[in-house]
């Protein structure tokens, strides 16, 4: 088993991170490849359904949230006005998919419920615009799981502990090295991308109106996918980190512990305590069972 | 290591919208229903940290007792755990706490019905993974991912070892094994993690044993 991100791509040598991910995992549980593999295409298609959930135009019961993913459909279907190819996509399926989990949908947690978006987002954007099978979007999520591994041990994945840097930025990286990879990249340009995309996410506050898991985690998401597109089409494009990724990860971490525990998910700081933030925490925590606003 | 699988990463399937305060709110009343061993009537839930502030909110309250009625994690009726709890008779409160906690997601569950009560206290560590820290008053830490035994007995020379002497009998290995003493008194417990279940009758075993107050199974 490989501790950190560099002994990841030394292992991957020529191969890629998601080899290395696919044969730790055989050689730790004693399990068949195909029986690993045929698990993880059941994750891949849990992602599917809730992003199609999503762009059903869920509302939350909250009356925080609900629609965007239909609204981004339909102004896309149009032709978006800015960009193209799979970015406005990875934004509306990561909008989906957190718009299914705060309707209290079947999703698949990568790494956390919370930023449960971005992976899907991106990956299944990638597919379409680069026509790519289910199996080769399933051994992308062996690479996402293999960065999340990393971070989850080395750091933290869970905003209680490092606020939103730990959720949507450990989400981004994954999403972006798996996306490298997708693409034809190298190890070392994963490795590469997701240490540009954790950083462009570092500090960021767990901070969620009236703890809800809604605003602004769902447009986070989107935020986050869009960040993991960006670090990927650097890495891709050659560009190296100047920190490496591990000592990127250990920042974060860092970041995490010294941050304020009224910005890990406690609904107090951030967004939670602005007027806007207040209003509805008093609004939805004295209902017992919270109705939809006008 | 803390997290081991690719699929603790990537997974689990559950139901939103939090994997720490949902998902590992699940498990952990899965773990103390495993540990008390049967259906209780009476639930109280205790929040800490960051819990007890958004409890409410994440739907940790309705998904730990969706655990303790053992609704499996991906199952939509964890939504409807108050009015399964009560069409059941079971009586349930929640308490939120303003102690400080060690970790940020600490959540206390009491059980009980006629014969007796139990209290387990566990920690949502993110992505849905939980350890259980706490078993009527003694502090242990359980993942909950291999069966385990949790022996109590007197701290007295020789009680363990006429414990492990059964398991390497039943041919059982033990992946993770820890003691602690209680101050209440002459009490300690033992908690084994396995990598097998171990069988009844090596139980029944244990249980006749000199010194040994009462044995918990967990059976994964």
């Amino acid at each position: 088993m490989f501790r950190n991100i560099s002994e990841l791509v030394e292992q991957a040598g020529d191969g890629s991170i998601s080899g290395v991910m696919l044969e730790a995992e055989a050689e730790s549980t004693g399990k068949a490849k195909e029986e690993i593999i045929s698990r993880m295409a059941d994750q891949l298609q849990v992602m599917k359904r809730s992003a199609r959930e999503g762009l059903q135009g869920l509302r939350a019961r909250s009356g925080l949230c609900g629609g965007d993913a239909l609204l981004l459909d339909r102004y896309i279907q149009k032709g978006s006005r800015l960009t193209g190819g799979a970015f406005p996509r990875a934004v509306n399926y990561a909008v989906a998919v957190n718009e299914a989990n705060a309707h209290m949908g079947i999703i698949c947690a990568s790494p956390t419920a919370g930023a449960c978006g971005v992976l899907p987002g991106v990956l299944l954007a990638a597919q379409e615009h680069l026509g790519k099978s289910d199996e080769a979007i399933t051994m992308a999520l062996f690479c996402a799981g293999a960065v999340g591994l990393v971070i989850a041990n080395n750091a933290c994945i869970s905003g209680a502990q490092g606020g939103c840097q730990a959720e949507v930025g450990s989400a981004a990286a994954m999403a972006a090295a798996a996306v490298t990879e997708l693409a034809g990249g190298t190890a070392e340009q994963a490795a590469n991308a997701a240490a540009i995309a954790l950083k462009n996410m570092l500090g960021l506050p767990c901070d969620p109106l009236a703890g809800l898991v809604e605003v602004p985690c769902i447009k986070r998401n989107a935020g986050g996918a869009a960040n993991a597109m960006a670090a990927a089409e650097m890495a891709l494009a050659g560009i190296k980190s100047m920190v490496p990724c591990d000592e990127v990860i250990e920042t974060m971490y860092r970041i995490g512990i010294n941050m304020s525990p009224s910005l890990r998910e406690t609904a107090q700081g951030g967004l939670a305590g602005t007027p806007t933030g207040r209003r509805w925490k008093s609004l939805l925590w004295e209902n017992e069972s919270p109705q939809p606003q006008p | 290591m803390k997290y081991r699988s690719v699929f603790d990463i990537i997974g689990p399937v559950m139901l939103g919208p939090s994997s720490s305060h949902t998902a590992g709110a699940v498990r952990i009343g899965h773990l103390a229903r495993a540990l008390f061993g049967r259906e209780p009537r009476a639930v109280t839930l205790h929040f800490f940290g960051s819990f007890a502030k958004t409890f409410r909110g994440h739907a940790t309250d309705v998904a730990a007792l969706a655990g303790v009625l053992n609704i499996p994690m991906d199952d939509p009726d964890i939504r409807n755990a108050a009015a399964i709890a009560s069409e059941r008779g079971i009586s349930v409160a929640y308490v939120p706490e303003d102690a400080v906690p060690a970790h940020p997601n600490t959540l206390k569950v009491e059980l009980s019905d006629d014969a007796g009560s139990m209290s387990a206290t566990g920690i949502s560590i993110g992505g849905g993974m939980v350890q259980m820290t706490e078993v009527d008053g003694f502090s242990l830490r359980l993942s909950g991912e291999s069966p385990a035994l949790l022996i109590f007995h007197k701290d007295a020379y020789g009680t363990i070892a006429s414990i492990t002497r059964l398991l390497a009998e039943g041919c059982i290995n033990i992946n993770h094994m820890e003691v602690s003493r209680s101050d209440r008194g002459q009490t300690a417990l033992m908690v084994i993690e396995t990598d097998e279940q171990v069988a009844p009758e090596v139980i029944e075993n244990m249980n006749r044993q000199k010194n040994i107050y009462k044995v918990i199974t967990l059976n994964i």
